[in-house]
C-alpha cells in the first residue's frame, strides 16, 4: 500500500497518518495513512458504509459534532496538526471548506447566503467589499451570470444545480484553502452534474479539492488521483488512469467492473 | 489466472460471453479456412477452394457483429479495467482476424492458377507451416477466451518456426525459378502462399500481444519473436 500516489510531484496539503475513526467501538476507520496533493483532485470511492465519508470529514473535524466518535493519529494541514488543542475549530472549517451531498443554502437572500462567511470571519471591510467578494465568489462558482439580477431572492428558490453552486460559492467566499465534497452531484441532474464537475475541473488548483463520490465515471471524470476504501481500509490509492485500467488490488478490481460480492 | 467473480449485474457477463463467443466464431473460421485452403491447392481443388472464398464473407459479416456488440457494451455497461482492457482488445481483434481470413481467401484463389504444373518440393513443406499458423490462431483465441497471457506468450514463441519455414521456402523456390524458369508461374504464387501463411502468424503474435494486456494491464515487454523474415524481400 502506498501512502503517495506513485507520481506524486506536487505539494502536499494534508497528510494523515495512521488515522483510526470510531463511533463509539466500532471502528469505521481503521489505521489510513494518505497524503492529499494541493494540486490535483483527489477522489474517495468505495461501497457504501466503507468509512470514506468519515474519513473525508475528519480532514476538518466535522466528526467532533458526533457523539461518540473519536479520532486516533495524526493529520495534517501545511504541517500543523489539525487535532491539537490550539487550533482554532472554526478558523478550520473555514480553511477547509465544506459542500454536503443536499444543497442545504441558507434560508436568506442569495447575497446573504455567500455574505455570511466572510462577514463572520471579518473578510471584507464595508458594503463595497462585501459586494465584491459575493461577486467573485459567485463568478467563480460558475452562477454569476444565472443570479447577478436577482440577488435578493431568496436561495431556496434556486434549482438542485444553482443551489449546490451557491454552496460552493459560499465555501469558496471565506477563501478557504481545501475544499471537500461528499457526493455533491448525486442528487443532481446530468446536465446540473456535468456542471459542477466543469466547476469542479476550473477550481482544480486553486484549493486542494477532495471528492467522495459514488458514480466511478465522476471519479474518472473529475480527478487526477483516487482512493479506493473497503471496511475502513485504504485498499489502493493512485494515479485515477491506472486505477481505472489497471489496478493493482484485486479488490479494486472487483469493485470499479461491478463484481462486487 | 482464476476466473473472475461474476458481475452483480448479470447480463453484464451475458453481453461479454457472447461477445467471446462471436469471435471464437471468428477466429474457428479463419482457422478452418486456412486448413482447407491448404487442403486445396495440395489436391488441386479449384471447388474447394471457391468454398473457402465464398465463406470469407461469413467472417467479414462477424466481424461487423462485434463492432456492434463492444459499441453496445461501452454504450451500456462503462466497461472498467480489465472488462475495458478485453472490449478494445475485442474490437481490435475481430479486425485482426477478418485480416487473417483474407489471407486464407487470397491463398485459395490461387489454386486455379496452380491446377496445371507439377509437384514442386515447397508444396509439401506448405501444408506443416499452415499447420503450425492454424494452430497459433486456434491456441491465441482460446488465450483470449480464458484470459491466459502465459498461453499468449506461447503463441508468440511458435511464430519463430513459422517465419523458419517461410525462410526455408523462399531460398527453395528462388533455387527453382534460377534452375528452371518454367517452374517460376508456379513458384511465384507458392512464394505469395508461403508469405501470406507467414503474415497470418505475425497477425496471430500480434493478437497475442492484445490477450497478454487485456489479461495483465502490462505489455508483453521483449516479445519472445522468432528469427527476422525480413531477410528475403516482402
Amino acid at each position: 500500500m502506498t501512502t503517495q500516489a506513485a507520481d506524486a510531484a506536487s505539494s502536499t496539503k494534508i497528510v494523515a497518518r495512521d488515522v483510526s475513526v470510531f463511533y463509539g467501538a466500532k471502528k469505521a476507520i481503521d489505521a489510513v495513512s494518505i497524503d492529499i496533493d494541493q494540486d490535483h483532485v483527489t477522489a474517495f470511492i468505495g461501497p457504501s458504509g466503507c468509512g470514506k465519508s468519515t474519513f473525508l470529514r475528519s480532514f476538518n473535524r466535522m466528526n467532533d459534532t458526533i457523539p461518540n466518535a473519536r479520532v486516533e493519529g495524526s493529520i495534517t494541514l501545511d504541517g500543523k496538526d489539525i487535532y491539537s488543542s490550539d487550533m482554532d475549530v472554526v478558523q478550520l472549517r473555514a480553511r477547509v471548506g465544506m459542500v454536503f451531498q443536499k444543497p442545504n443554502p441558507f434560508p436568506k437572500s442569495i447575497f446573504e447566503n455567500v455574505a455570511y462567511g466572510p462577514r463572520i470571519h471579518g473578510l471584507a471591510s464595508g458594503r463595497a467589499e462585501l459586494e465584491e467578494v459575493v461577486e467573485k465568489s459567485l463568478r467563480r462558482a460558475g452562477l454569476w451570470e444565472e443570479v447577478k439580477d436577482r440577488l435578493n431572492e431568496s436561495g431556496t428558490a434556486l434549482s438542485g444545480g444553482q443551489q449546490q453552486r451557491l454552496c460552493i460559492a459560499r465555501a469558496i467566499a471565506v477563501d478557504p484553502e481545501v475544499i471537500l465534497m461528499d457526493e455533491p452531484a448525486s442528487a443532481l441532474d446530468p446536465i446540473a452534474t456535468a456542471r459542477i464537475e466543469e466547476l469542479i475541473h476550473e477550481l482544480r488548483g486553486r484549493y486542494a479539492i477532495v471528492i467522495v463520490t459514488h458514480n466511478m465515471q465522476q471519479a474518472a471524470r473529475v480527478s487526477q488521483r483516487t482512493a479506493f476504501f473497503h471496511l475502513g481500509h485504504l485498499v489502493e490509492y493512485g494515479d485515477t488512469r491506472a486505477i481505472f485500467t489497471n489496478p493493482k488490488q484485486e479488490r479494486t478490481k472487483d469493485y470499479i467492473t461491478g463484481r462486487y460480492g | 489466472m482464476p476466473a473472475p467473480a461474476a458481475h452483480t449485474v448479470k447480463a453484464f457477463d451475458e453481453d461479454v460471453r457472447q461477445l467471446r463467443a462471436i469471435i471464437a466464431e471468428m477466429g474457428g473460421l479463419a482457422e478452418q479456412g486456412l486448413a482447407e485452403a491448404l487442403r486445396a491447392l495440395r489436391h488441386r481443388d479449384a471447388e474447394a477452394a471457391m468454398r473457402v472464398v465464398e465463406n470469407d464473407n461469413r467472417i467479414d459479416l462477424l466481424e461487423l457483429e462485434v463492432e456492434n456488440a463492444v459499441v453496445q457494451l461501452i454504450a451500456l455497461r462503462a466497461p472498467l479495467a480489465d472488462d475495458l482492457r478485453e472490449a478494445v482488445a475485442a474490437l481490435k481483434i475481430a479486425s485482426v482476424v477478418e485480416r487473417i481470413g483474407d489471407y486464407a481467401k487470397n491463398i485459395a484463389k490461387r489454386v486455379p492458377a496452380l491446377e496445371r504444373g507439377g509437384d514442386i518440393e515447397p508444396l509439401s513443406l506448405l501444408p506443416e507451416m499452415g499447420r503450425i499458423a492454424g494452430e497459433m490462431v486456434h491456441l491465441v483465441l482460446d488465450a483470449f477466451a480464458a484470459r491466459d497471457p502465459d498461453k499468449a506468450v506461447e503463441v508468440c514463441q511458435r511464430d519463430k518456426a513459422v517465419d523458419d519455414f517461410y525462410n526455408s521456402i523462399f531460398r527453395t523456390l528462388l533455387t527453382h525459378m534460377m534452375e528452371n524458369p518454367h517452374t517460376i508461374t508456379q513458384a511465384a504464387h507458392l512464394l505469395f502462399v508461403a508469405k501470406n501463411i507467414e503474415r497470418i502468424g505475425d497477425h496471430a503474435t500480434n493478437v497475442a500481444e492484445m490477450v497478454y494486456y487485456a489479461a495483465t494491464g502490462e505489455r508483453m515487454s521483449e516479445r519472445p519473436r522468432g528469427g527476422d523474415a525480413g531477410s528475403p524481400p516482402r
